[in-house]
């Protein structure tokens, strides 16, 4: 019987982010009570009270690093992970509260809050691995459903996971969706963005606008001159760039 | 009389809601002498970052700020930057949108109803503890929250973080033809929706009564979803109204004394928005089909002025909404004839434009200013869990001192109470961040090697 067999002991930590990494799982609504008989889900706030103390098999981190009990908190966490998993723009590039980096952290302070003294954060927002050893990183904002249980599955099952590192446009092609730019003239970052969503917005009639960060191998730099004939000022450009993943492809520019 | 003295609890990690919070009750003599829902969620900074970004960008980038609600950040954008634009979106767009956003209703409410909710009901950690006992039920919960999540993925693309939106409509329109497969899944969801009421019908509710003043927003024709005017029923049994634009002269945040908490008042007066507020405020305007749920669930006929203010009894309403918006969608998917263009141009405008639409939790309100160029000069996002903190903390001092006076609970006991009274509102912490201030008391030499996060006493 399998419940004489130990299960791996999963579990899902949250730091600063939206919440809909984490609720991707959930939202795996065919696959989410198999994946319970497989596993021990041992801390997963969002989804039950019932917490278990770590060891954890695999952990699933969404989230940035934005506040020093976060970057102690996640080095805790990782000491307790056999596997750390980063999920989500967030946690694998640090998300759009990143825009902090290039602007003045006091200032945004003073913009929100009425008391900026009671806001403790850190001037950066950084991913994970800028913190601690990450074993895979799972890109998006939002993270995909299918890529997530390939995630999941390939760890139990000792595996890598099976997540290609090319650029949307290999998923254009393969969906069989018509070139945006070429067709129409519209601004798209799907060359030099990772794929994984399965090139959603050009299906719908729509440039994609970055949300699973740069690919494995691109050129950023050639890829300006096409947006810019395409009608995007330097500052649509600038925009362009810097929103989900706005560290990454940052980083993409300086190349 | 061995608890009923002084005594501090403290939950570190709230479990079972949206985003992480902590709780802090204070007791001195028997008497709550504090009570209260603490945000530790690091801030983001939406409203600093979004100055200087362009109108069109705050649909897509103020999706962010919670994975659960999008299609309401998106709505509540668009009213708000059409508003100052001038711009009124076609009838046809409007009800796409009202579709989109009955499946985030779906998705939303029946993810608290069964994975969040439920739980407390029948005494499991989980709804994957639940399963082993109750596998029909959880199944049927998680068919139906599908459900609502194949429509998003339909209309907006994915189900967290749509596409699709933009000022003015949507980057592409479904035919007819697409919209049929996903018709047969809403019929299916229907009869599951109807279980869902039928099941929460027959839980046990314990006593419980919110005072604050109800807000939510009122159509003249149907029940309100993707706009309409705020409308708030006193607890005096009093309503007024008033325009979306004046809503900051309304609702504004004020420093309590002895807390570093700012709480949200309208008036001056704690209020509570969401499903409780909404069947208050728009119950009579639900269609024939959702008024029979109430009368099913027990609520009874909001024509004849039934209001709940009982907030465990909330999952009734929750559920009665879940069969209003397959209803609806239903009804939008038959009568949809696709407009000529997906979208209304809307060219930029200086100034202000205000828009306010339901999240599943309750009203959120955006505030934009733009500049000629169409740039952003300033936002504001007001998150319903921000203004639900007030009416949730006193519905905890309520609650925990009438059980201290009651069965002088232990502990545990009363630290589940709280938990479950919090839940009862369903707060996204994730979206309120931005708008309280952070209370962290940090009380234990060993805090940092709680990672669960927050602050364990």
């Amino acid at each position: 019987m399998a419940a004489t067999k130990t299960r791996p002991r999963l579990a899902v930590f949250k730091l600063a982010s939206c919440d809909g990494c984490q609720l991707t799982l959930l939202d795996c609504e065919d696959e989410l009570l198999t994946l319970a008989g497989e596993v021990d889900i041992s801390h997963f706030l969002e989804a039950s009270s019932a917490v278990e103390p770590g060891p954890y098999d695999l952990s699933l981190v969404e989230g940035s690093i934005t506040t020093a009990e976060d970057a102690e908190r996640i080095r805790t966490i990782r000491a307790a992970s056999r596997h750390l998993v980063t999920i989500g723009a967030c946690a694998t590039a640090g998300g759009i509260q990143a825009l902090r980096n290039f602007a003045d952290v006091d200032e945004f302070r003073r913009t929100v809050y009425a008391h900026p003294e009671y806001i403790s954060t850190l001037a950066t927002s950084t991913p994970v691995s800028a913190h601690v050893d990450v074993d895979f990183e799972l890109r998006g904002c939002p993270i995909d459903r299918r890529q997530l249980i390939e995630v999941i599955t390939a760890f139990l099952a000792g595996r890598r996971p099976d997540v290609p590192n090319h650029s949307v446009c290999f998923e254009c092609k393969r969906r069989g969706t018509v070139c945006v730019t070429v067709a129409h003239g519209t601004p798209c970052l799907g060359p030099v963005t990772h794929a994984g969503c399965g090139a959603l917005c050009p299906a719908y009639h729509r440039g994609c606008f970055g949300c699973f960060g740069p690919s494995g191998s691109v050129n950023l730099p050639a890829l300006i001159p096409l947006l810019r004939r395409d009608g995007l000022d330097e500052d649509d450009v600038e925009r362009f760039l810097h929103t989900f993943n706005t560290a990454a492809f940052d980083e993409e520019l300086g190349k | 009389m061995t608890h009923r003295g002084s005594r501090v609890l403290h939950v570190g990690s709230l479990s079972r809601v949206e985003g992480e919070g902590a709780l802090r009750l204070k007791v001195h003599d028997g008497t709550v002498t504090d009570a209260r829902l603490e945000i530790y969620e690091p801030p983001r900074f939406f409203e600093a970052f979004l100055r200087g970004r362009s109108y069109t960008e705050p649909p897509d980038i103020t999706a962010r700020v919670c994975g659960i609600c999008p299609v309401a950040y998106q709505m509540s954008a668009c009213a708000a930057i059409e508003d100052a634009c001038g711009v009124t979106a076609d009838p046809v767009i409007r009800d796409l949108r009202r579709l989109l956003y009955c499946g985030e209703w779906i998705e939303s409410q029946v993810l608290h109803i069964y994975l969040l909710h439920a739980p407390d009901f029948l005494g499991r950690a989980s709804a994957i503890e639940l399963a082993r006992t109750h596998r029909a039920e959880v199944e049927r919960g998680l068919r139906l929250k599908k459900a609502g999540n194949s429509l998003m993925e339909l209309i907006g693309g994915r189900a967290v973080h749509p596409v699709n939106v933009r000022l003015g409509g949507f980057h592409r329109v479904p035919t007819r033809a697409e919209l049929r497969p996903l018709a047969e899944q809403l019929k299916q969801a229907l009869d599951d929706a109807w279980e869902t009421v039928r099941w929460v019908a027959g839980f046990d509710f314990p006593d419980g009564h919110v005072e604050a003043d109800l807000l939510a927003l009122a159509a003249p024709d149907t029940y309100a979803i993707e706009g309409g005017t705020p409308t708030v029923l006193r607890a005096d049994g009093t309503t007024a109204s008033f325009p979306v634009r004046d809503f900051t002269e309304h609702v504004a945040e004020t420093h309590v004394e002895h807390s570093t908490a700012l709480h949200s008042r309208l008036d001056g007066r704690l209020h509570l928005t969401g499903s409780l507020a909404r069947f208050a405020i728009g119950g009579a305007r639900l269609s024939p089909v959702a008024l029979e749920a109430a009368v099913e669930a027990g609520l009874g006929d909001p024509r004849e002025g039934a209001v709940c203010r009982n907030p465990f009894r909330s999952i009734l309403v929750r559920a009665v909404e879940s069969v209003y918006a397959v209803a609806e969608a239903l009804r939008i998917i038959d009568a949809y004839e696709p407009p000529a263009q997906p979208y209304t141009d809307v060219p930029p405008v200086a100034g202000v434009g205000h828009g306010a639409t339901e999240a599943p939790r309750g009203l959120l309100y955006h505030r934009y200013e733009l500049d000629a160029g169409g740039l952003v000069t300033s936002a504001l996002l007001v998150p319903p869990t921000a203004q639900n903190q007030g009416a949730i903390e006193d519905d905890l001092r309520r609650l925990t001192q009438r059980a201290i006076g009651e069965r002088d609970p232990d502990d545990a006991e009363l630290t589940a109470l709280c938990e479950r009274a919090i839940r009862n509102h369903d707060p996204c912490i994730s979206c309120s961040t931005h708008f309280l201030d952070l209370t962290v008391v940090r009380t234990s030499s060993d805090t940092s090697h709680d990672i669960s996060g927050g602050c364990d006493a």
